[in-house]
């Protein structure tokens, strides 16, 4: 006999599921304009302690306050709030069509507006970014023609993608945004190699990337940080937390052993952890983080704590596996309107310009949805031509793909 | 007997393993609480406890990896791989660990353990849900590759998998999961409710790995399929008028070479087909297999029916798809050759 303990096996749970009140009480808030902003040049060493706290700007008076506010002008910040109520307003045009069966799939960015947006209005627009498939809002705020989107969401004849990708995994070389891959991930370790190669020739763009909270639990998430961080890569890295991984809580992708800003150290990466709905925060924090890649000091690691407040995708229903209520008792709010409220607070809006701002938005998608369906939706309608099916395999096509083609008999 | 579709027929296997030894764990992501996003594992983590069915970080090369380390302990671990397209993160743990784990160290250790994954294209999953990676696992020495196509032999050859003392690639499906499939994209869809091959006992029974399946008899010419292929196949032998004859392999490594050999000396004739790309798809070993067992007896060329040598493409799924047309169309050349 021997006289140790028996071992037990320990698989995290989440504070609530099904029929449980939400429980977001282990979130530690620190307070709109509490946590310090260091000189850009500051050393990953000196600034550990922002991988644990909570960067935010707005406070519940939609006040901007505190060494982190980037003291934008109301036309920019007008416009950000337009891309948002844009976004929101694709997104339930696009669900919507999913759910009519003009498409097979759609994905939204509900509640998460702010990282995209923000992100597009401080990174230049040569900038590249590499997206995770919930960032349709780069594509929008910079200014993508929302039509496009939708061709590719239908797979109709003028789908830029000629209907080869499944809805919503975009690719636009023009507007800065890398084609998205399906394989999660993947994307973060290529925006490195962007940026090695920007920094090899002598460029001045960085790069940007985006993955999920569950995502950092991929090989590749570690790829990245080891190379941004060995070859000093003009990278920004976000993490965007937004607390499920479809079905899985962020504690089973290590969320509840420590912070994923905190990953950052250990490679020697500065990283910030920022109120993810805070539009001026996350503005702020990828200002920071692309100055200094720009000033030739390396890369940022930034999670962004916020809330995925639809489904994973139209495949999922959230009510199997968290609370029904959980969405709306998220204590960060909603980044839309804390904006809205924040441009109030300043006297440069109203609430019936925002209801303006919003009907707009929705005319301005019904008329580009109208447009598109009237090209095809999936499916219906004109098609892509079935010969492209062999094209773009390789650059030129192969005598076997030639036949294959032929045996198709187009 | 109770009917099944497929997604029952897995879950009953999984329960039964899990109720019968507890050396069985079963994990893979959202696997756990929700019980997968086909619902393979619904309810079995709330009936076996957290630590037999769980939920696992977003990482296939740490699952397949926590599964091999598992496994050396002596446990018989079912690592579920959310999607086939998504098993490359893993590829070098299954390829250089798994599969080579009892040669390597003299059978002092081993993996016995069952990776399972949804594969297979029509249900508009585009390129990252639709492929078909069965050849890269049958050109690994070591690892055993199954594929079933009715909800009876999902059962009983993932017992058999679970049972097994070698690494096991489960390649679900999953366009068969509610039911068959005849690739006639617009024929109302069946299910497997009413019939025969959805009946499956609720209790213990395998399925040998190595087995194939005849399933029709005829004199023509020889189709060997797998998977969903399998019931498009039946489907064209029935529509194209032709005595054929239909081997169901279930699995593709270990082989059943008699089974094949015995049909195509009978029928001098052999139509392939698969899902997969064309170029190296597993078609090819079925035809140098024929060809150096059967060539005194063909009368006609090996016919391989394939998808394209193109990534998936959302919006031609059909066209991309080996359906009944071009099977047809092959039999008819292997007849009239
Ligand atoms: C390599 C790989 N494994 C699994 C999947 C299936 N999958 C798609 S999305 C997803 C969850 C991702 O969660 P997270 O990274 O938190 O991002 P979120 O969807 O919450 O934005 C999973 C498991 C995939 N697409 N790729």
């Amino acid at each position: 006999m021997k006289n140790r303990a028996r071992l037990s096996l320990r698989v995290p749970t989440p504070p609530a599921r099904p029929g449980d009140a939400p429980d977001f009480s282990s979130i530690k808030l620190e307070a709109a304009g509490e946590v310090r902003r260091p000189e850009i040049d500051a050393r990953a060493h000196d600034v550990s302690d922002l991988a644990y706290a909570l960067i935010r700007v707005l406070d519940d008076k939609g006040r901007a306050v505190g060494p982190w506010n980037p003291k934008l002008d109301a036309e920019t910040l007008r416009r950000a709030l337009r891309a948002m109520l844009l976004t929101r307003a694709y997104d339930d045009r696009m669900y919507r069509a999913q759910r009519q069966g003009k498409t097979s799939f759609y994905m939204k960015c509900t509640g998460e507006e702010a990282v995209a947006i923000a992100a597009s209005f401080a990174l230049e627009r040569d900038d590249m970014c590499f997206p995770s498939y919930r960032q349709q809002g780069l594509l929008i705020a910079r200014g993508y023609p929302l039509l496009e989107m939708m061709n590719q969401v239908y797979s109709n004849a003028h789908d830029p993608l000629k209907g080869r990708q499944l809805p919503i995994m975009y690719s636009s070389k023009a507007y800065g945004f890398f084609t998205i891959s399906g394989n999660l991930g993947t994307q973060f370790p290529q925006a490195v190699g962007w940026a090695m190669a920007s920094a090899y020739k002598g460029d001045d763009r960085i790069a940007a990337s985006w993955i999920g909270d569950g995502t950092t639990a991929e090989g590749d998430f570690h790829h990245a940080l080891n190379f941004a961080s060995v070859y000093r890569a003009p990278v920004i890295l976000n993490v965007v937390n937004n607390q499920w991984a479809i079905s899985s809580f962020a504690g089973i992708a290590g969320g509840n052993e420590s912070t994923f800003a905190s990953r950052g150290i250990g490679y020697g990466l500065p990283a910030l952890r920022v109120d993810g709905n805070d539009f001026l925060a996350v503005y702020a924090a990828t200002a920071w983080a692309a100055e200094r890649a720009r000033s030739n000091l390396g890369a940022t690691l930034i999670e962004h704590y916020t809330y995925r407040v639809e489904g994973h995708s139209t495949s999922d229903d959230p009510s199997r596996y968290r609370p029904i209520d959980e969405a709306k008792l998220w204590p960060l709010g909603d980044p839309v309107e804390r904006l809205k409220d924040h441009l109030i607070a300043l006297g440069e809006w109203s609430e019936d310009r925002q209801q303006e701002a919003h009907r707009e938005a929705v005319e301005q998608v019904k008329a580009a949805n109208k447009e598109a369906e009237a090209i095809g939706t999936l499916g219906h309608g004109e098609l892509p031509s079935l010969k492209t099916m062999f094209e773009d395999v390789f650059k030129d096509m192969p005598e076997h793909l030639r036949r294959q083609r032929q045996q198709m008999g187009v | 007997m109770p009917a099944m579709n497929m997604i029952q027929a897995l879950n009953s296997a999984l329960d039964v393993m899990l109720t019968k030894d507890p050396n069985v764990l079963t994990f893979g992501e959202d696997v756990g609480y929700f019980g997968g996003v086909f619902r393979v594992t619904d309810g079995l983590q709330k009936k076996h406890g957290l630590t037999r069915c769980f939920d696992t970080p977003i990482g296939e090369g740490g699952i397949v990896a926590a599964a091999i380390g598992m496994g050396a302990y002596g446990l018989r671990p079912v690592a579920e791989i959310q999607f086939a397209d998504y098993i490359y993160p893993a590829y070098d743990q299954i390829v250089s660990e798994a599969a080579r784990l009892r040669y390597r160290s003299a059978g002092d250790f081993t993996a016995p353990i069952v990776i399972r994954t949804p594969y297979g294209g029509g249900i508009f999953g585009g390129q990252t849900h639709s492929q078909s990676p069965e050849a890269l696992f049958t050109h690994v020495a070591g690892l055993k590759t199954v594929i079933p196509s009715t909800p009876y032999d999902a059962k009983g050859l993932l017992i058999a998998a679970i049972e097994d003392d070698d690494p096991v690639i489960f390649l679900e499906p999953k366009r068969l999961y509610n039911g068959p499939f005849d690739g006639y994209p617009d024929r109302p869809v069946t299910t497997w409710a009413k019939l025969p091959a959805g009946e499956v006992p609720e209790g213990y029974y395998t399925v040998p790995l190595g087995k194939a399946s005849v399933v029709r008899e005829g004199g023509d010419v020889t189709i060997l399929a797998y998977g969903t292929m399998l019931h498009v196949a039946l489907a064209s032998a029935a529509d194209s008028g032709l005595d054929c004859e239909v081997i169901d392999l279930r699995t593709l490594v270990p082989l059943d070479i008699e089974t094949i050999v015995n049909s195509v000396k009978k029928t001098g004739r052999c139509v392939i087909v698969h899902e997969a790309t064309h170029t190296g798809g597993y078609g090819a070993e079925l035809s140098a297999l024929v060809q150096e067992n059967c060539f005194h007896h063909l009368e006609a060329p090996v016919e391989r029916v394939t998808g394209w040598d193109t990534p998936y493409p959302h919006a031609f799924e059909w066209q991309y798809f080996p359906g009944p047309a071009r099977v047809i169309a092959a039999l008819k050349r292997a007849m009239e050759a």
